[in-house]
């Protein structure tokens, strides 16, 4: 009977499989071999072409003295816990702004929603002339006669990084806050009413009951922003092209200039490891947390 | 005989066309703005005048996109039929993975030993004694462009020379204009330090450390010497805050800057905005104190393709690149430089006869790009943009710089 049952599950809902077929394939072959064949390869001296002469860990080596590395890693870090708990919090603020029922929602969730809607090398430029000393804020905070007044971060190797998520914040928020607002309304009217019942104040609500209720939102977002921190590229390219000198470089460029421009798979190959390695260090705590517990439970 | 003759007529008309047949070429480049699109047009006329079909595959973004694209076109196996990159190692893995197409026929039979000049330009096309590419241009990147405006401005004489530059510097600043005029491009700093190398180090330093390698050179006193002079010159461009190359030639353009060290396509720019040379802009090749010019510039390699009809144009393409009409109709759109020595550039202005001047004395030195490989450039691009736009110390670049230089020996 149990030999039965086990054949029956295998068999159960054969057209859903069927289907899943040539997603799992190329899951398979494309990520998870090409995550494999280019670990594989960060061990070998490529250059232009991918050749099988193993070198150990050198390139690893090269790239844990390599300055640029370094300070790549170090401004992902500061741009990513800066840029998750901006983007989090405002979007959040945001969304409860909006759920306050007032008029003319659409178009104010329209417009915040908008800047999502270019693209990153588009908001890059955008930004790049808003901070450009001689034709942005500072020019025109001049131009109404505080000549002194200075703002200049993109040219200040101390300040990049904040230009950066400046622009970062404006691109990413709106997005933010449409999930977020999706999880309010998703929350049941009656709850609110029995917190009205009871007396509690709107923010105690919120805090209290609403944000614990949202738990699965915001792990969504949490995924979504750090996905996008992590491979943070285009925005570095056209806003600063990772200066002035390297101090807004990002871990994304190293790969693709070492790669391409400097015509050394190895070496990319070995940074971009490490960016995998970043991530699954975010992942896996996160991942057993969050399927590991119930499996037991 | 009169069967004779129908069956020949017969087979004429069949092979005949096959002749005249005109192949499609599919040309991949970086040239896209305005001065370098005109440039490449002469290039397209001529070949489609000759028979052929170019069609343009232009890639915006400069050589650092479109290089990527085209190599992985390349390897993946969909080749175009000619595409352009820089002299020296840009291609050399591809040529020795046996991509690229045998050029060496086309070369004898044009001659083409006996008419590039310099040299070192076909050198650098040359594998193991084979030619795998046609060589177009040359590009000097070792100028000093200077804006007569800003030094009328402050009421001081156009600097003769980078020393004289640097000395008149303090004067400029407290006329309110900024010095040095320096993008935010990596490239840019690189540049910027290969221009003062020559200048400050001499040639024969120079050749020492790029061409013989000498590692104990690289790490001595001549060019601790280069470093102080860059660490220098930082302080002149700190107040430079644009990020592209033609928006700082754009300072020098308008006066608000007094200098910026760039190739010798800024004279693009130059021409565009209406200036002349010798009196709105002066340009001083090699800084004004070595007067030498690398010989560094662009050059056509054709990937292998299967079609035997392919192949057969590319070959033509090969040919009509570097014969003389070709050359004088692109170079003067280009502001370049032509590698023969035996074509009549008359329509040339004041400093691109500067530079034809200098390449016929023979004051040349070969380019970066043909010394080192595209790794150590980039390491060192990421070292000296660092070094320009933080307090770095001088030694510490120093010492990373010669490091940078043995990871490509």
């Amino acid at each position: 009977m149990a030999e039965a049952r086990r054949v029956n599950r295998m068999w159960r809902n054969m057209n859903a499989k069927i289907a899943a077929i040539p997603m799992v394939l190329t899951t398979l072959v494309v990520f998870v071999g090409g995550t494999f064949w280019t670990v594989l390869y960060s061990f070998t001296d490529s250059k232009l072409l991918p050749r099988e002469r193993f070198i150990g860990f050198d390139q690893y080596e090269r790239l844990w003295s390599n300055s640029r590395w370094l300070t790549s890693i170090e401004n992902l870090m500061i741009y990513g816990v800066l840029s998750l708990v901006f983007t989090i919090s405002i979007g959040f603020l945001l969304a409860v702004a909006m759920d306050q029922k007032i008029r003319y929602e659409d178009t104010f969730r329209t417009i915040m929603l908008y800047p999502f809607a270019l693209s990153f090398i588009v908001t890059g430029l955008v930004w790049q002339w808003i901070l450009n000393p001689e034709f942005g804020i500072q020019s025109i905070v001049r131009s109404l006669g505080w000549e002194t007044f200075t703002f200049n971060p993109l040219n200040d190797p101390k300040l990049v990084l904040y230009g950066l998520l400046i622009a970062g914040l404006w691109q990413g928020t709106g997005f933010v806050m449409c999930l977020m607002l999706a999880g309010l309304r998703g929350i049941d009217e009656d709850i609110w009413k029995a917190a009205r019942v009871d007396g509690i104040p709107t923010w105690k609500t919120y805090l209290l009951i609403i944000l614990p209720m949202m738990r699965p939102v915001f792990i969504t977002t949490l995924v979504i922003v750090a996905a996008g921190i992590i491979k943070l590229y285009d925005l570095v390219v056209a806003q600063t092209s990772g200066g002035p000198g390297t101090a807004s470089q990002v871990p994304a460029m190293y790969v693709y200039d070492y790669m391409f421009q400097a015509q050394n798979l190895g070496q990319g190959f070995a940074a971009s490891t490490m960016m995998l390695l970043t991530v699954l260090i975010v992942l896996i705590p996160w991942a057993y947390l969050e399927f590991g517990g119930k499996k037991h439970g | 005989m009169k069967t004779f003759k129908l069956a020949t007529a017969l087979v004429a008309s069949v092979a005949l066309p096959s002749v005249a047949f005109a192949t499609d070429l599919e040309v991949t480049h970086w040239w896209t703005s305005g001065g370098e699109a005109a440039a490449v047009a002469e290039l397209a006329k001529a070949f489609d005048a000759s028979g052929d079909k170019w069609v343009d595959g232009a890639i915006a973004g400069g050589g650092g996109t479109a290089r990527p694209i085209m190599i992985s076109r390349i390897t993946g196996g969909d080749p175009m039929g000619a595409t352009q990159f820089n002299h020296g190692q840009q291609a050399l893995e591809l040529v020795e993975a046996g991509l690229m197409l045998d050029l060496t026929d086309v070369a004898e039979a044009e001659g083409w030993k006996e008419k590039v000049f310099p040299q070192s330009l076909l050198d650098s096309c040359t594998v193991d004694g084979r030619i795998y590419c046609a060589p177009v241009n040359i590009h000097s990147p070792e100028w000093l462009w200077l804006s007569n405006k800003a030094y009328a401005d402050a009421g001081l004489p156009v600097p003769a020379n980078w020393n004289e530059f640097v000395e008149s510097a303090p004067q400029l600043e407290a006329a309110g204009k900024i010095p040095l005029a320096l993008g935010n491009q990596p490239w840019q700093s690189n540049l910027a330090f290969g221009a003062i190398s020559i200048a400050v180090a001499g040639l024969d330093v120079w050749k020492e450390v790029n061409v013989e390698k000498n590692m104990d050179m690289a790490a001595g006193a001549e060019y601790a010497a280069v470093f102080q002079a860059v660490a220098d010159a930082r302080s002149l461009a700190a107040k430079s805050t644009v990020q592209d190359w033609n928006q700082a030639t754009n300072l020098v353009i308008t006066g608000e800057a007094g200098g910026q060290i760039m190739g010798d396509w800024a004279q693009g720019e130059f021409q565009v905005a209406g200036q002349v040379a010798g009196t709105d802009y002066t340009c001083l090749p090699g800084l004004g104190l070595n007067a030498y010019l690398s010989t560094g510039g662009d050059a056509f390699y054709f990937p292998k393709n299967k079609s035997a009809d392919i192949e057969a144009a590319q070959k033509r393409l090969a040919a009509l690149l570097v014969s003389p009409e070709a050359q004088v109709a692109f170079n003067l759109k280009k502001g370049s430089l032509p590698i023969r020595g035996d074509v009549d550039l008359a329509a040339a202005n004041d400093c691109m006869k500067k530079g034809l001047e200098l390449l016929a004395q023979g004051n040349l030195v070969p380019s970066g790009d043909m010394a080192w490989s595209p790794d150590v450039q980039k390491q060192n691009e990421d070292l000296l943009v660092e070094f320009w736009k933080t307090d770095m110390a001088p030694e510490a670049a120093h010492a990373q710089w010669v490091s940078n230089l043995k990871s490509g020996l």
